[in-house]
């Protein structure tokens, strides 16, 4: 009896052994798996004006878009397409490719991905201000089946598959019909509020946990992301705006934050050196020009006064000295990896050349110009704006330069309030022949021709090349057609291209951001992968 | 009493009129507010539409008249960037800010009212001459460049090795001069929900690291003004009569000090004092910059790189009417204090 007793107690012992064994693992366990939730801290310059992705054409917008969508198909880091909600896609003829979907997609409101989301995300596409412009080629858009649609161009259009990067499908059922205040869910409003610029649906790897427009933003990983393939292992994503570049940095350095951009190029080398840091940096594709305008200038008619100018400006020394090795010199619009990009092309610094040519137009005794710049647009831009000038100086051109904060300066440049005026410039579409259409090509109000070609440069020989190359499907062809514009415009000295502005990231490092960074500067953040710290 | 308020609310009113109508007629120097609005591809037709829309094309009077109409009902329009009412913006983020310039003037209180009395009293002693060179510099080290070394010292922290390492003494001078870092750089962290859009970093111990960096450096303004101002009228208490006639009457030097002659002193520190509040408030644009304080004066700069113009308008406004209601409560604690001044300045 005393035995069984005590063979009892014993059982009994080791049952509360196991069961407080048994509770204190699965507490470890439970904490492990806490610790184990990755969450990234990070730092940009300003955080996205809202969430309704169709509101701006802008980075940041794209930025988000990436984070809370997918796109149909989106560039990898050598400038070509992969799938991601489409899956593949054939041209069936001139003007029609039939594409087919990703089946098994869900949106973060649980409904399910199918062709009518593509078709009606169009379908807004072409009614929102920012974005209609470069969606305008396409004619109509159908859905065949379930995960197959039909994009019908109005002319033979080669960029279509570049256009696809923009189409971030939405939850058309989560769009349709009336908010709380009777708007209509899917409206558009640059000024205002509505239902689409506070809610967001969309099929991407991160949802929306909380926002406080200027102050942060939390993200969540969508549990149900399709792509089961993708190496990212980040949980929760804490994005806040740090406009202040010191302040950017100091966050990174001390730690408060995992990931940084852009790094200014001030901070470059102590973000480099620093051994709780690391520092990524790439070849941008925002190209920073001076227009020279002929309406307002009469010497800048002569194409000889023009290729003196480029020839007087050191885009080398700039780059490097200036720019601190943060740039890259640019003698034309197209940077590496685009059509039109052509390898020759090289900056042509040659002091003695530029003053013959000067010579040679008759102004071997310089003119007077006017010259603007904003001052907190580009990376050291007023600098650089100081540095043309003084080159300009030594083939005795009198610049009167003056800078301005970009809120006001488009409004000048507008105006084309000065004979010289710097701006940089993006090919939203990717593409070579953005740049001739919105910067160089014949100035025409009607059209939108040349609405940003403060040079009034005009050479309509170009625009029929141009047009022609926009129809053009064989892409080897049209890449020929794209340089030869590249090389007229060189030729001609059309612009003062300066340098293609470098991209730079910051991170900590136990996050390893390398691998989802692009020349577009959209992180693909659903595959960022943290290491254990 | 009721007639000096009464006489203050139309100060107030006044000097919002005036403000917006300044703001108004500076509001075409700003910037384009579509600008920021629109991407680079979009069309000028479209823009023209979006202007029209806003109604930027109307005329100077036509506009400011719709904007004061609206005014008058409390509905200072909607702000372009925010796309919310400008008055619930604005609510959002002057929590954040009075806490700042609380946090900046307890300091102030704090540190300058011993500090200027222990000089004036003693003012050959070392410590004395130690914190007025230390005021001379505080005085002339611009806002922002005292936050960005208080971030690089506090937050991120430097390691000086000028002393030998492989000596015990040279260790442990290096680790004297070598800061841990550690301090939060940037925002307020995770503030603590009051009421409404209020929400606090006063209540607890992580949320006030948050509050340290940026309320020093904000003081670091103000604290050595004060410390001379402090220092310079106690002085001159000492040397008046009455203080000389308590000192011959052989009271204590500790009651004359701080009973009979601070008083005094604080008068002039009074007045001085509620002007630079609200001056304390404007500063806080330069801090809050550098910091990420998520404030009204971060947000004045960011509306202004926007263009917003109506959040620009109202921020001013608001500021103006801060400093008339800093101005009236100074008024006010100055007849409490000193009895023979009257309020409304009618005693006959």
């Amino acid at each position: 009896m005393a035995q069984h007793t005590s063979r009892t107690s014993t059982l009994k012992k080791t049952l509360i052994a196991s069961a407080v064994a048994a509770t204190f693992v699965s507490t470890a366990l439970v904490s492990t798996a806490a610790q184990a939730e990755n969450t990234l801290r990070m730092a940009y310059d300003a955080d996205p004006v809202s969430l309704d992705i169709h509101e701006q054409l802008s980075g940041g917008i794209l930025q988000l878009s990436h984070m809370t969508h997918d796109p149909l198909v989106r560039w990898n880091d050598s400038l070509e397409f992969e799938p991601r909600l489409a899956t593949g896609w054939e041209q069936v003829d001139d003007t029609t490719m039939r594409m087919s979907l990703r089946e098994g997609v869900e949106f973060h409101s649980g409904n399910a991905f199918s062709a009518d989301d593509v078709v009606w995300t169009i379908e807004r596409l072409k009614r929102s201000p920012d974005f209609k412009a470069i969606f305008d080629p396409i004619e109509s858009v159908t859905a065949v089946d379930d995960y197959t649609v039909e994009i019908t161009t109005k002319k033979p259009y080669p960029l279509l598959l570049n256009l696809a990067t923009y189409v971030f499908p939405m939850d058309s059922a989560f769009y349709s019909g009336d908010a709380e205040d009777g708007d209509p869910k899917d409206e558009i409003v640059k000024n205002g509020n509505s239902f689409a610029s506070r809610n967001v649906s969309g099929t991407g790897p991160y949802t929306v946990a909380n926002r406080q427009q200027g102050v942060r933003t939390e993200f969540e990983r969508n549990p149900n992301y399709w792509d089961t393939e993708s190496p990212g292992n980040v949980d929760n994503i804490i994005l806040t705006p740090i406009s202040e570049n010191a302040t950017r940095v100091a966050a990174l350095l001390s730690g408060d934050v995992d990931f940084i951009a852009p790094v200014p190029p001030n901070d470059l080398e102590r973000v480099r050196e620093s051994e709780d840091a690391k520092l990524v940096t790439m070849s941008g594709t925002r190209i920073i020009f001076f227009h020279m305008n002929q309406n307002r200038v009469e010497a800048f008619q002569d194409p000889r006064v023009r290729q003196a100018f480029a020839y007087a400006v050191n885009q080398e020394g700039i780059a490097d000295r200036l720019m601190k090795g943060f740039a890259t010199p640019a003698a034309q619009f197209s940077p590496e990896g685009y059509a039109g990009h052509v390898e020759d092309l090289e900056p042509r610094y040659d002091l003695e050349r530029a003053q013959t040519l000067m010579a040679e137009a008759g102004y071997a005794d310089g003119f007077d110009i006017t010259m603007m710049a904003p001052n907190n647009r580009y990376v050291n831009d007023a600098q650089i704006a100081q540095a043309v000038a003084a080159m300009l100086a030594r083939i005795n051109v009198n610049v009167d330069l003056s800078t301005l904060p970009k809120a006001q300066y488009w409004g000048e440049y507008d105006n084309r309030a000065a004979d010289m005026m710097l701006i940089g410039w993006h090919a939203d579409t990717e593409d070579s022949a953005n740049f001739h259409e919105y910067l160089t090509a014949c100035v025409d109000l009607d059209t939108g021709a040349g609405q940003y070609n403060a040079g009034n440069y005009c050479n309509p020989e170009l625009d029929a090349l141009v047009a022609e190359a926009n129809v053009e499907v064989d892409l080897a062809k049209r890449a020929a057609m794209l340089q030869e514009v590249e090389q007229t415009l060189y030729d001609e000295a059309a612009i003062l291209p300066l340098h293609w502005q470098d991209l730079a990231w910051a991170s900590a490092n136990h996050v390893n951001i390398k691998p989802v960074l692009n020349v577009m500067n959209f992180p693909y953040l659903g595959d960022l992968v943290m290491d254990a710290e | 009493m009721i007639a000096f308020l009464v006489k203050r609310l139309f100060h107030a009113l006044l000097v919002m009129f005036v403000i917006s109508i300044i703001a108004f007629a500076i509001q075409d120097n700003l910037g384009d507010p579509i600008q920021q609005m629109v991407g680079q591809s979009v069309p000028e037709s479209e823009r023209a539409e979006l202007r029209e829309e806003l109604g930027l094309n109307d005329p100077f009077l036509v506009q400011y008249a719709r904007f004061a109409i609206n005014a008058a009902q409390f509905d200072f329009g909607y702000s372009y960037v925010f796309n919310e009412p400008t008055t619930k913006v604005v609510a959002r983020h002057l929590p954040a800010t009075l806490e700042l310039v609380a946090a900046a003037t307890f300091l102030i209180i704090v540190l300058s009212v011993p500090i200027g009395v222990y000089s004036a009293i003693k003012p050959r002693a070392w410590i004395s001459r130690f914190f007025m060179g230390i005021s001379i510099v505080g005085i002339s080290i611009p806002v922002f460049l005292t936050a960005i070394m208080l971030i690089q010292l506090f937050a991120i922290g430097v390691s000086w090795t000028p002393f030998p390492v492989d000596t015990g003494w040279g260790n442990w001078l290096n680790d004297v001069i070598s800061t841990e870092g550690g301090m939060p750089a940037y925002g307020r962290g995770d503030p603590v929900a009051v009421f409404g859009t209020w929400e606090t970093n006063f209540a607890s111990l992580e949320g006030l690291t948050y509050l340290v960096l940026p309320a020093v450096s904000l003081a670091s303004i103000m604290l050595p003004l004060f410390i001379r101002l402090i220092r310079a009228e106690m002085l001159e208490v000492m040397q008046s009569d009455y203080v000389k006639f308590a000192r011959a009457k052989g009271i204590s030097m500790r009651r004359i000090y701080f009973l009979h002659a601070l008083k005094n002193t604080m008068l002039p520190v009074i007045t001085v004092g509620g002007v630079q509040i609200g001056t304390l408030v404007a500063y806080t644009i330069l801090t809050e910059t550098v910091f990420q304080w998520p404030g009204m004066g971060l947000m004045f700069l960011d509306a202004i790189e926007r263009s917003d113009i109506p959040l620009i308008v109202t921020y001013l406004m608001i500021v103006g009417l801060i400093f008339v209601i800093t101005n009236t409560i100074v008024d006010l604690i100055y007849g409490l204090v000193n009895p023979t001044v009257k309020l409304a300045g009618k005693s006959a």
